[in-house]
Parts: structure tokens; C-alpha cells; sequence
């Protein structure tokens, strides 16, 4: 959506940010209507500074954005939600760390509406604040955004042959992104095994609100599953491997 | 670059460009600055340079940057061993200098946890602290990391790699700015300062 004036103002989560200049932070923000955004807060790591502690990273906040000539500037800012949580527990920080990266990576600089990007990242780190395992939301996080940013993975017909999947242990092709018969798997490239009960809850993450979802009983060795295919389907499409993963690994361990 | 700009000019406003801060105008202004003043000024200039990479390392004890090891700090007898504050740089331990009201000991980590940026425990001096509390008589770790995403990860990472060393464990607190104003603090800031606040 082109901007019109030379100020707006628009929602933000705070998806990435590094100190720039002298006391000015660079920050990386995701916006409703104007997608992904560069911009500078100048002088927020300063104590002092009105923005110090509102342009904290994976909050929301409203923002008065001046359009620069190269970085639009933050001209005034307002935390709306801290999500607290996040900053007093490693494993939810760590979670949210991964969110905002895969965010980071799928979406490109384009000003076009990110609405649905941006309510699922919001509804996503409040989950991360409250749930009590935190992995389901990432999970869910992870099939939402594939499926908006145009890799839905197809869990119902095999990717070779368009035949309808048996009720049996699959395999799911990285390549094709999807799931392959067992008769084809030879037909395809880099894939791996997927068990039916693995393929069942990808398939209801794929069609049900989050509250479906969350009533699923999921015995740990099942997410372990479920986040070696999504991990790894998602690492082959990024192409290379996510920094916030080992830290989550490294953590859980 | 142009040819009518000399060799030496080039390279000289290309390695002022690299320095963080400095754009192209800035280091070009810079150099032609050095090629007017006095000699004394650029050959002062020179040594420090030269000084700075030879004659500093790092403090084995602390990590702090150093001419000595152990550096002064670490080496005086007066501070108090039995604690030491955990700082992400060496700048850091300078601001708590200027303060005059600490005289424990540090321990520099040069960053904090961020695993976007690609900066793990590993990238940091977190093992060489745990090793420290382990084998010195250390009674408290004041963790004095940044009050932000990185620096709060990193304090929680620290915290549960020294807890079972039995040592009280610290962080600085947090609140209001002197000089700030109510009116633009961040609610999470405020939600601490309302949890520590202290008898009056």
C-alpha cells in the first residue's frame, strides 16, 4: 500500500533491531498495512530518551513514523503490549527468537498488506506468553505461515501422482512439498518418512482454529515428530539453517 | 574514487569509512584534515593506532582490555574478590567506575545471547565465569547485562548455569531514569519500578 503523507502512523512488532550511530537503534518492525519495515529510533538507548524501553524487541507498539529519505524515522512510540513473559522465561524467549526470525525470512521489504502476517505473529507471542507448552504455538505458528506466504504443504493427495493418501505411514518430499506414497517415493527427492498419526495433526493444524488445536492431547515423542518434518521442511525452503534453533536445542537440553 | 585522488589519500579515507559512524563525507573530511595539520598530530595519531593492538589483551581473570594481566582492577587487593558484576562490555565496566559505589570485582562476557544475530553462550566468556565462581571463595554475581531482549536472556542463561554453585545471585534493578518523565516510561519499565520500590 503506497504512503501517502510524510508522517504515519501504524501498529508494529518489534521483529529485529541493532544499535546504530551513537545512541540510535535500527529496527526491523512488521506493520499491518505497510508489510515490513527498516526504520531508526533515534536516540532510544539513551535512558533518558521518550523511546527508550517502548521499542523493546517482540513487543507491540504504536508507532509516528516520519518517512526519511533512505529510513523512515520514529518520530513517537508507545509499547502496547510488553509481552512479559517472554523477557522472564529463557524457553519462551527462545521460542519467540524463532518466530520472529521465520517472520523475518518468508517476508520481504514490500509494503503490501501483511495483516494476516502481522494478527498471526501478535496472536503467536501472546500464546508464547500464556500456554503452558509453548512448542504448540510455534507448531501452529510454523503451518499458518506456510501456508500464507505460499508454501502450503499438500497432506492429502500424493505430490507424484495426485492419487488420494491411504490411512498408512507416508513419506514427505522437502521438494515437492508434500506428501508422497510409499509406491513413489523413489519418484521424488529429498524426502523422509512421516508417520500417519504425524500427518493427521499437521492436517487439522492445517484446517482448525488454534483453540481446536490446543485441545489435542500430543504425547512429547509426537511433537518431536511434527517438528522434524516442519523444521526441516522449512530448512530446505529457507535454504539455509535458523540461528535460533540450536539456541532452542541448546536450552531444552 | 577519482585518479586525480593520490593512492595514499584513498586509503586512508577508506579505512576512516569502515569505522562505525563514519560515512564517506565524514572520513574524507578526516583525511584531509590529517594531510593539513601538523606532523605531530598524524604521527601521535599513528602510535596510538600501532599501541592499541600491541600493547593491549585481554585480562586473563576478568577478560576486561587490559595493558597488564591481571589488569588493575582484578589485581587490587583492596576490591572485594567475593563479588563480581557480570558486564556485557568493557565500556560497562567503566560506567559502574564512574558510579564510585561498587568495589567488587567484574567479569566481561563482550556481548549478549542473540541468537538472531548468531551469538550463542558459546561466543561469549559465560564458561570462563562459571569456572571463576567454581575455583575463587565468590559469595555473589551481580548480573549487570543490558535491560533488554538479549541482555535478560543472557542474565536467565547465566543464572542457570551458576545456580547450582550454591552463590546469591543478583541483577541490577530496574526503574526510572533520573531526569526522566513519568509520562513517557514504558510499561514494562514502570511495572518493575513498582515491584522495587523501597521504603522512603
Amino acid at each position: 500500500m503506497p504512503r501517502p503523507e510524510r508522517s504515519f502512523r501504524t501498529d508494529a512488532l518489534i521483529l529485529k533491531r541493532r544499535d546504530f550511530g551513537e545512541a540510535d537503534r535500527l529496527l526491523t518492525l512488521l506493520t499491518p498495512r505497510y508489510g515490513k519495515l527498516d526504520v531508526i529510533a533515534k536516540g532510544a538507548r539513551k535512558p533518558t530518551s521518550s523511546k527508550t524501553g517502548h521499542v523493546e524487541l517482540y513487543t507491540r507498539a504504536d508507532m509516528l513514523l516520519h518517512r526519511g529519505r533512505e529510513l523512515d524515522i520514529v518520530v513517537q512510540v508507545e509499547m502496547l503490549k510488553p509481552y512479559l513473559e517472554l523477557r522472564e522465561d529463557l524457553q519462551r524467549g527462545a521460542y519467540a527468537n524463532y518466530a520472529a526470525e521465520l517472520m523475518d525470512r518468508f517476508t520481504t521489504r514490500s509494503e503490501e498488506d501483511s495483516t494476516v502476517l502481522f494478527t498471526l505473529l501478535d496472536e503467536t507471542l501472546q500464546r508464547l506468553c500464556v500456554d503452558e507448552d509453548p512448542r504448540l504455538a510455534v507448531r501452529y505458528f510454523e503451518v499458518r505461515l506456510l501456508d500464507e506466504v505460499g508454501f502450503r504443504p499438500e497432506l492429502h493427495e500424493c505430490v507424484v501422482s495426485r492419487e488420494a493418501v491411504q490411512a498408512e505411514d507416508q513419506y514427505f518430499s522437502y521438494a515437492d512439498g508434500g506428501v508422497v506414497r510409499p509406491e513413489h517415493a523413489i519418484r521424488s527427492t529429498s524426502f523422509v518418512p512421516i508417520p500417519m498419526v504425524t500427518l493427521k495433526v499437521l492436517r487439522h493444524m492445517q484446517r482448525s482454529p488454534y483453540s481446536h488445536v490446543q485441545s489435542l492431547s500430543i504425547s512429547r515423542a509426537l511433537h518431536d515428530d511434527i517438528e522434524r518434518i516442519l523444521l526441516g521442511y522449512i530448512t530446505f525452503l529457507l535454504e539455509q539453517k535458523l540461528q535460533s534453533v540450536d539456541f532452542i536445542r541448546r536450552i531444552r537440553s | 574514487m577519482s585518479k586525480a585522488i593520490p593512492e595514499p589519500v584513498i586509503r586512508l579515507t577508506e579505512a576512516f569509512a569502515r569505522l562505525p559512524g563514519i560515512g564517506p563525507k565524514t572520513a574524507a573530511r578526516l583525511t584531509y584534515f590529517l594531510l593539513r595539520a601538523p606532523d605531530e598530530i598524524s604521527q601521535s595519531l599513528a602510535d596510538a593506532l600501532h599501541d592499541l593492538k600491541t600493547e593491549t589483551k585481554f585480562c586473563s581473570v576478568c577478560f576486561n582490555i587490559t595493558v597488564s594481566d591481571p589488569c588493575e582492577i582484578c589485581a587490587d587487593a583492596k576490591r572485594d574478590g567475593r563479588v563480581i558484576a557480570v558486564v556485557e562490555e568493557p565500556l560497562d565496566v567503566l560506567a559502574i567506575e564512574r558510579t564510585g559505589a561498587y568495589s567488587g570485582k567484574y567479569h566481561v562476557l563482550h556481548g549478549a545471547i542473540s541468537p538472531v544475530n548468531n551469538i550463542g553462550p558459546d561466543d561469549l566468556r559465560i564458561r570462563e565465569l562459571v569456572e571463576r565462581v567454581g575455583q575463587q571463595d565468590v559469595l555473589e554475581v551481580i548480573i549487570a547485562t543490558n535491560p533488554g531482549m538479549e541482555g535478560d536472556a543472557t542474565a536467565m542463561y547465566i543464572k542457570r548455569e551458576l545456580e547450582p554453585k550454591g552463590v546469591k545471585i543478583q541483577r541490577l534493578a530496574r526503574g526510572l531514569p533520573v531526569g526522566g518523565d513519568l509520562e513517557y516510561v514504558d510499561s514494562v519499565t514502570l511495572t518493575r519500578a513498582l515491584q522495587g520500590r523501597s521504603e522512603f
